[in-house]
C-alpha cells in the first residue's frame, strides 16, 4: 500500500510542477471550529526547491490522465508517460498529515480533464468538501477551475476554496491555437469572470447579512507560458495588465517554456529556459502593481522588449531622464519611488525621516537605499555639486561596470539574425 | 561615561531607563550583568527592579508608541543582542525627551537600530513557523526542537496555538532550555532534562509513531519531484533556506 501511494505521489507531484503559483497568502480563515489549521495573512514557505522556488502548498494533480493533446504540456494525451490518479480519500489523508507536521500551508489541487469538464470539476469538489466539512481543515486551499465546467460546481466550489485559478496558457490567442487548437481564451474568460461576479456579488451580501459565507477570499490568478511561442514582452505584459484590470486578479504568473517534447512548433529540447526573461517580466508585474507604472510607460511600439541586462526600472529612468535628478528632500512619495535604487520599504522610511531634518548621503545608505545605483538620479543634502550632465548610456555603463550580473554566467539567449 | 547594570530582564531594561531620568547623568552605558567585566576607573550603579518603577516606564511608552512600534520595542529586546539594550535605552529616553511621533526619525541612529534588529527577530519568527516540522511521537505529542538564533518562542506561540488546536505539540528550544506545551487546552512553559537534544528524532529510537517513517518518506519524495533540474539554482536555494536551518529539515535529511 505505501509503495503505491509513493509511486502515485511522485507521477502527480512531477506532473503538477510546471503549475508556478505556490501562494499562500491572502486567505484570512480562521480556525474557530477547533479544528486543524489557521490562514497565515502573509502566506508562508515551508521549503525551497533545489531550483529556488518556494515550496508552501502539496501541490498536486488528482490525474494526469487527460484528453486533450496540448503540445505545451507534459500530461498531454500523446505523451508516453505513465499515468496516476488519486482516490479522494488518498488526497485528503495526505494534506492532513503533512499539515499537521507544519510541511505545507495547504493544498494546491489541479487535474488532468477525464471524461469531461464537469467530471473532473465534480471530482475536485469532493476532497475539498470532505477536508473542509469531515475532517474541519482550515488550512489554504487553491483550486484549479475546469474550463466548461458548469456555473452550479464552480460556485459550489468556490465556497471551500481559498483561491481559484485558471491558466491562460499562452499570452496571445494566436499562440494558444498554434499549439492547444482545441483551447481558447474564452474558455478561460468566461469562468474568470464568473467566479469574478460571484465575489462581487458574495462581499455586497457580506456587507448587509455578516453570516454569509466566504467565497474565494484570496481572489484568482492565472499564469503564461512564456518563451514557447513568439510572443514580444509587450503582447505578454499588456494581456496580463488587462487581466488585472478586467477580473481583478491577485497575480498572473509567467513560467519560462521548459522544453519537454520534440514538437517541432516548440524550441528543441535542452534549450534553456528563458530565466532571465521571466525574471524581468515580474520585475514589470511589480513596477505595474507596487510602483504606480502604467504598462504603456515600460513597454511600448517604441521599447517592445525588456532590456535583459539591467532591470525595467532602471531602464525607464534611463530614457525619461528629463524627470531627474529627483530631490529627495522635497519630492513626492510617488516620484521617490520610480528612482531605481529605492524600494516601496526605503521610499516610506525617506518620507517619515526627511520631517525631521535634511537627509544626508549616509543616512540614505542606512535607511536601506541601494545608494550607488540611486546616485545617479538623485539629490539630497550633501550631494556634491556637479556641472557635468551624463547621456543614458554613459550612465548605464558606470552601473553595469559596478554590479555583477547574477545571469552573466547563464546568460544563453540567442541574438536576432536580420 | 557612567555604567548602568541591569539584570537582563524587561523588567530591568525599564527601570534603567527610570533611574536615568531620576539621575539625569548624561550619557550612560548600559549592560546586563551576565557579560559584565568591571573596569578600573568607573564604579558602576547597579539596577535595582522594581515593577512599579518598569510599569510607570511602560505606561509612558504605551502612551508614546502606536502598536506595532510597541511590538517592535518587544521583539528587539527579545534578541538578547547588547547592542540591543542600548539601542532599547536610548530609544526610550530619546522618545520622553522629544514631543509625540519622534519615533518616525529614520534618520536617528537608534530608532533605525531598533527597526532594524526588530525586523531581524521578526524573519527569525517566521522561519521558524516556516521551517519548524514535527514529528509525531508514540505518545501522540508531535514534537520539534528548535535552537533560533534569537529567543522568539513568546513570538511564535499564538499562531501554533491557532493552527493546531486539535493536536498536542511540544515546541522545544533546546539553546534556551525551555519549551512549549499545548495540551488542546492551553500553551503552558515545560522544562525537559535531554541527555542529548537533537532538533529532529532518529528514527532508531522508537519513540516515533509507527505512521512517522512513512509520511517522512513520502515528503522527501514530494520534495524531490517538485524540483525542476533544467532550473537548478543552488544559490537561490541555499539564500532562501541557509544551511544552519538544514538540521530542522525532514526534506533534507538523508
Amino acid at each position: 500500500m505505501s509503495e503505491r501511494i509513493r509511486e502515485k505521489l511522485n507521477i502527480l507531484a512531477d506532473a503538477a510542477k510546471y503549475d508556478v503559483s505556490c501562494s499562500s497568502s491572502g486567505g484570512n480563515r480562521k480556525n474557530d471550529n477547533k479544528g486543524l489549521g489557521d490562514s497565515h495573512a502573509s502566506g508562508i514557505c515551508h521549503t525551497y526547491t533545489e531550483d529556488g522556488r518556494c515550496v508552501s502548498l502539496l501541490k498536486i494533480l488528482l490525474t494526469n490522465h487527460c484528453i486533450f493533446d496540448c503540445a505545451y504540456c507534459v500530461s498531454r494525451k500523446s505523451n508516453d508517460i505513465e499515468r496516476a490518479a488519486f482516490t479522494v480519500e488518498e488526497v485528503v489523508q495526505l494534506t492532513m498529515n503533512f499539515y499537521r507536521r507544519n510541511f505545507i500551508e495547504g493544498l494546491f489541487l489541479s487535474s488532468g480533464i477525464f471524461k469531461n469538464a464537469d467530471f473532473t470539476m465534480e471530482r475536485l469538489l469532493r476532497v475539498v468538501k470532505k477536508l473542509r466539512l469531515e475532517e474541519r481543515f482550515n488550512g489554504y486551499i487553491h483550486l484549479k477551475t475546469i474550463p466548461g465546467a458548469s456555473e452550479e460546481l464552480i460556485r459550489e466550489a468556490g465556497m471551500y476554496a481559498d483561491r481559484m485559478s485558471i491558466n491562460l496558457e499562452m499570452p496571445t490567442e494566436s499562440g494558444l491555437k498554434l499549439l492547444a487548437p482545441d483551447k481558447s481564451h474564452q474558455d478561460v474568460i468566461k469562468p474568470l469572470g464568473f467566479v469574478q461576479n460571484q465575489i462581487v456579488q458574495f462581499k455586497e451580501e457580506r456587507k448587509l447579512i455578516k453570516s454569509v459565507p466566504k467565497f474565494v477570499p484570496a481572489g484568482q490568478s492565472t499564469q503564461m507560458v512564456i518563451g514557447a511561442t513568439p510572443e514580444t514582452d509587450k503582447d505578454i505584459m499588456h494581456t496580463a495588465d488587462a487581466y488585472y484590470r478586467n477580473f481583478s486578479l491577485k497575480r498572473v504568473y509567467y513560467s519560462g517554456y521548459i522544453p519537454i517534447s520534440n514538437d517541432n512548433r516548440l524550441p528543441i529540447l535542452g534549450t534553456q529556459p528563458p530565466l532571465v526573461r521571466e525574471n524581468r517580466l515580474y520585475q514589470t508585474d511589480w513596477l505595474m502593481r507596487f510602483y504606480g507604472f502604467h504598462v504603456n510607460e515600460l513597454l511600448n511600439d517604441a521599447n517592445p522588449h525588456l532590456d535583459i541586462d539591467i532591470d525595467p526600472k532602471l531602464s525607464w529612468a534611463l530614457r525619461n531622464l528629463q524627470h531627474f535628478p529627483v530631490d529627495i528632500n522635497v519630492a513626492a512619495y510617488k516620484v521617490i519611488l520610480r528612482v531605481p535604487g529605492i524600494g516601496v520599504g526605503s521610499a516610506k522610511k525617506i518620507v517619515q525621516a526627511r520631517k525631521f531634518g535634511k537627509l544626508r548621503i549616509d543616512q540614505l545608505k542606512k535607511i536601506g537605499v541601494s545608494y550607488n545605483r540611486a546616485k545617479h538620479f538623485i539629490k539630497c543634502a550633501d550631494t556634491p555639486y556637479q556641472l557635468k550632465d551624463f547621456q543614458g548610456t554613459q550612465i548605464k555603463s558606470f552601473i553595469l561596470a559596478e554590479s555583477q550580473s547574477k545571469y552573466l554566467k547563464t546568460d544563453t539567449s540567442q541574438l536576432i539574425l536580420f | 561615561m557612567e555604567i548602568y547594570i541591569f539584570d537582563g530582564s524587561f523588567e530591568g531594561l525599564l527601570c534603567a531607563v527610570f533611574e536615568w531620568f531620576e539621575r539625569k547623568p548624561g550619557k550612560i552605558c548600559l549592560k546586563p550583568e551576565a557579560t559584565f567585566q568591571p573596569e578600573a576607573f568607573t564604579t558602576p550603579l547597579f539596577i535595582h527592579n522594581d515593577p512599579k518603577k518598569a510599569e510607570r516606564v511602560w505606561k509612558g511608552l504605551q502612551g508614546k508608541l502606536a502598536k506595532d512600534w510597541i511590538r517592535r520595542f518587544y521583539c528587539t529586546y527579545l534578541s538578547e543582542l547588547e547592542e540591543a539594550y542600548t539601542a532599547l535605552f536610548e530609544f526610550s529616553c530619546y522618545l520622553f525627551v522629544n514631543p509625540p511621533g519622534a519615533e518616525k526619525n529614520y534618520g536617528n541612529p537608534d530608532v533605525l537600530l531598533l527597526s532594524q534588529i526588530a525586523r531581524k527577530v521578526e524573519r527569525e519568527k517566521h522561519r521558524m513557523e516556516a521551517f519548524i516540522r514535527f514529528q509525531h511521537t508514540a505518545d501522540g505529542i508531535f514534537y520539534c526542537g528548535i535552537d533560533p538564533d534569537f529567543n522568539v518562542l513568546p513570538l511564535i506561540m499564538n499562531h501554533f496555538r491557532n493552527r493546531y488546536a486539535d493536536q498536542q505539540w511540544i515546541i522545544y528550544d533546546i539553546k534556551r532550555n525551555y519549551g512549549l506545551f499545548y495540551d488542546l487546552d492551553k500553551v503552558e512553559e515545560i522544562n525537559i532534562d535531554f541527555k542529548e537534544r537533537p532538533t529532529l528524532l532518529q528514527s532508531s529510537a522508537h519513540v516515533l509513531s509507527e505512521k512517522e517513517g512513512l509520511y517522512a518518506v513520502l515528503w522527501k519524495d514530494y520534495f524531490k519531484s517538485a524540483n525542476i533540474p533544467a532550473r537548478k539554482n543552488t544559490k537561490l536555494h541555499v539564500q532562501h533556506v541557509p544551511k544552519r536551518y538544514w538540521k530542522y529539515l525532514t526534506e533534507k535529511q538523508v
